[in-house]
C-alpha cells in the first residue's frame, strides 16, 4: 500500500501548479494584498526623516533604509493570509470539501500559499532590492555565509507565521467570528516581530517580552541576518531558535486542528 | 458496507429572540438548546445496494450523511463504512467514498473543472492511465464535452453539477453519498443524472445512499428506502412494501370518451382529480379489476394508467402518524 506521506509528496507538484493557476486567477485580490504589505515603506519615510537630523539611538538614515527595505522583502516572502481562509471555510462549511480528500488541509493551504510566493515578490522585491543596493548597501551584511543562512531563515520564518496563523484560523471551530482575536494577534505581531520598528528601539522590557514569543523569528531574525553583521555562532543560534519555534508552531497548528475538528459542524448544506 | 448503530449527533445551538433587546441580552447571557439532529439511528446497507434516505427538512438526513462520510464526529453510537470508522478519516476510506452535495461545490471556482480533476488525480493518487480511462468514461456518460475546459464560474447549474459528479467519481469510489444531486436541475438533466448513477452502481457494484427532494429520483433509483423524522428512524425497507403498507389503494387515471358526471365516477372510486374528460380515481386493490373492466368495457375510456400513490403522499401520511405518535407519547 502506498503510504499517505509518499502520496502527499507525489501530489505536491500538481498542487503547486494549481496554486499558481489560482494565484493568477485572483489578480485584483492579489494586487491589493501586495499593496497592504508596503507598511515598511511608510515607516521608512517616517524614520529616515527623523534620522536625517542625526542618528536615532544607533540608527543612521541608511540603517533605517536597509532595515525597512529588508523588512519589505522578508514580509513579502513570509506573509500569509491562511487564518482568514481557514476561519471562513470553517464558518461557511466549505471546509467539508477539503475533508473529503486524503490530504491534510494544512498541506493543501501551504502548497497554494507557496505557489503564490513568486508572484507576491514579483513587484515588491525587485524594487526593494534595487533601492537596498543603491541606498542602504553600506548597512547590509557582506558575509556570504551569513547571507546563505538567509534562505533557511526565511523558510523557517514563513513556516512559523503560516503555522501560527493556521492555528489562529482553527479558533473558528470554537468561536464563530475570529476577527477580534485576529486583530489582537496582528497588533502583537506588528510590535513584537520588528515589523513596525526595529526591536532594539523598543523599551527594554518589550524586547525581553518579544524574545519569549515566536514573532521575532517570523520577521526580525531574517531581517537581522540581512542587515546586521554577526558572529557565525550568533547567526546559527538565531536559526536554531527559529527551528525550535517552527517545530512548536507546527505542533500547535496540528493540535488546534485535531482538537477543533471534533467540534466541526459542517454547516451550510 | 455501511453500518450505523444507535447513532446520535447532537448540536448545542445558541438561541436568541429577535430585536435589539434580545441581541443585547444575548451578549450578557446566552441561552443554548440541544438539537438532536440524529437520535439513535441504526441501519445496515450491503455493498451494491441503492438506498433512498428520506425525511422532511431538518429530519437529520444530511447530518447522517456527514457523519457517514467522516465530516462530523458522532455524539454517540457506532458507525462503520467500508470497514473504517469515518471520523478517523483514514486515507483508504476517503479513497473509497465520495459525497456529492448539490448545494456545495468542490470545483475550484475560477479554474476549469479540468484543474480540479488534475488535483484530485494527484491527491487520490490515481495512476495516470486509470485516470484517463475514468475521465473518458465519465465524459462520455455525462456528455461533458468541452465543459471541462471552461472556468467553473461560467458553467450553468446543470453543467456544473455534471462536472461535480465527474470530480466526485474520478477516483473510483465504491460508496456514494449523494445529497440532493439533482437539486435545481431541469427534468432532462435529472433523468441523465439518474441514469448515470444507476449505470455507475451496476458497473462498479457501488453502494449508493441518496437523499433527494425529488421523489422521482428515489422511486427510479432506490428499491429500498430509509425514512427518518426528527432524527429518528421511522421506516427501513422495500419501497413497494412501504407504499402497500401505508396506502394500498391504486391511482387510476383515464380519459373519458363520452362525458360522465362526478356522481357516476364516485361509484367507481374517490375522485382525486378531474379536469374535463381527464380524471384520476382512488381505487381499492380488490375493486381494481372490476373498475378497470368497467372503464375499458362500458365507458371505453382511453389512456388508462394504474399507478401507486405518489411517494410524497405516502411520506406525508407517515410523518403525520409519527408526529401524532410523539404527541401522544411525548
Amino acid at each position: 500500500m502506498r503510504s499517505a506521506t509518499a502520496r502527499t509528496v507525489r501530489a505536491i507538484p500538481t498542487l503547486l501548479r494549481i496554486g499558481l493557476a489560482e494565484t493568477v486567477a485572483y489578480r485584483a485580490e492579489f494586487i491589493v494584498w501586495i499593496l497592504t504589505t508596503t507598511m515598511p515603506l511608510v515607516m521608512l519615510g517616517l524614520w529616515t526623516t527623523v534620522a536625517d537630523e542625526g542618528p536615532f539611538q544607533a540608527y543612521r538614515s541608511e540603517d533605517f533604509v536597509a532595515y525597512y527595505l529588508a523588512m519589505l522583502i522578508v514580509r513579502n516572502l513570509t506573509g500569509s493570509w491562511v487564518a482568514w481562509q481557514v476561519s471562513e471555510e470553517i464558518r461557511l462549511g466549505t471546509m467539508s470539501m477539503r475533508l473529503l480528500r486524503p490530504l491534510h488541509p494544512m498541506v493543501a493551504f501551504a502548497t497554494s500559499h507557496i505557489a503564490a510566493i513568486p508572484f507576491r515578490g514579483l513587484i515588491a522585491i525587485p524594487v526593494a532590492v534595487a533601492l537596498l543596493v543603491s541606498s542602504g548597501a553600506s548597512a547590509l551584511t557582506h558575509d556570504p555565509a551569513q547571507l546563505a543562512l538567509l534562505i533557511p531563515s526565511i523558510a523557517l520564518g514563513w513556516i512559523i507565521g503560516f503555522a501560527c496563523l493556521f492555528a489562529l484560523g482553527c479558533l473558528a471551530f470554537l468561536v464563530t467570528q475570529t476577527s477580534a482575536i485576529g486583530n489582537i494577534y496582528f497588533t502583537l505581531f506588528g510590535i513584537l516581530s520588528g515589523y513596525l520598528l526595529p526591536l532594539d528601539l523598543l523599551p527594554g522590557w518589550i524586547s525581553r517580552v518579544a524574545s519569549w514569543t515566536p514573532f521575532p523569528s517570523m520577521l526580525g531574525t531574517p531581517v537581522r541576518l540581512l542587515v546586521h553583521p554577526m558572529a557565525r555562532g550568533e547567526a546559527l543560534e538565531l536559526l536554531a531558535i527559529q527551528g525550535a519555534w517552527a517545530v512548536g508552531a507546527i505542533a500547535l497548528a496540528l493540535t488546534a486542528w485535531r482538537v477543533g475538528l471534533r467540534r466541526y459542524e459542517a454547516v451550510g448544506a | 458496507m455501511i453500518r450505523a448503530r444507535d447513532l446520535t449527533k447532537h448540536f448545542r445551538v445558541h438561541k436568541r429572540g429577535s430585536g435589539l433587546a434580545a441581541a443585547l441580552k444575548s451578549v450578557v447571557r446566552r441561552k443554548y438548546e440541544l438539537v438532536k439532529a440524529v437520535d439513535g439511528v441504526s441501519f445496515e446497507i450491503q455493498r451494491g445496494e441503492r438506498v433512498g434516505f428520506l425525511g422532511p427538512n431538518g429530519a437529520g438526513k444530511t447530518t447522517t450523511l456527514k457523519v457517514l462520510s467522516g465530516l462530523l464526529h458522532p455524539t454517540s453510537g457506532e458507525v462503520e463504512v467500508e470497514g473504517y470508522v469515518p471520523f478517523r478519516r483514514a486515507p483508504e476510506l476517503l479513497s473509497a467514498i465520495t459525497l456529492v452535495m448539490g448545494q456545495k461545490s468542490q470545483l475550484i471556482w475560477d479554474l476549469p473543472p479540468a484543474d480540479t480533476y488534475a488535483m484530485n488525480r494527484a491527491v487520490f493518487d490515481v495512476p495516470q492511465d486509470a485516470f484517463d480511462r475514468a475521465l473518458r468514461e465519465l465524459t462520455e456518460l455525462l456528455e461533458l464535452g468541452d465543459l471541462v475546459t471552461k472556468p467553473t464560474r461560467q458553467l450553468s447549474l446543470g453543467e456544473r453539477m455534471k462536472c461535480e459528479l465527474a470530480a466526485a467519481l474520478l477516483h473510483g469510489p465504491t460508496t456514494l453519498f449523494l445529497d440532493e444531486p439533482t437539486i435545481g436541475l431541469d427534468v432532462a438533466m435529472q433523468l441523465a443524472i439518474r441514469d448515470f448513477v444507476r449505470d455507475y452502481n451496476q458497473r462498479h457494484e457501488a453502494t449508493v445512499l441518496l437523499t433527494s427532494h425529488y421523489m422521482d429520483d428515489v422511486v427510479a433509483l432506490c428499491p429500498r428506502i430509509i425514512v427518518i423524522d426528527q432524527g429518528k428512524l421511522i421506516h427501513d425497507g422495500d419501497l413497494r412494501a412501504l407504499v402497500k403498507q401505508t396506502d394500498p389503494d391504486k391511482r387510476v387515471s383515464f380519459t373519458l370518451v363520452t362525458p360522465r358526471a362526478d356522481d357516476e365516477l364516485v361509484k367507481l372510486g374517490a375522485i382525486l382529480k378531474r379536469e374535463g374528460q381527464r380524471a384520476t380515481l382512488r381505487v381499492g386493490e380488490k375493486d381494481l379489476p372490476a373498475v378497470v373492466g368497467h372503464l375499458l368495457g362500458e365507458w371505453k375510456a382511453a389512456d388508462l394508467a394504474i399507478e401507486d400513490p405518489p411517494l410524497e403522499e405516502i411520506l406525508r401520511v407517515m410523518f403525520g402518524k409519527a408526529r401524532e405518535g410523539r404527541e401522544a407519547n411525548p
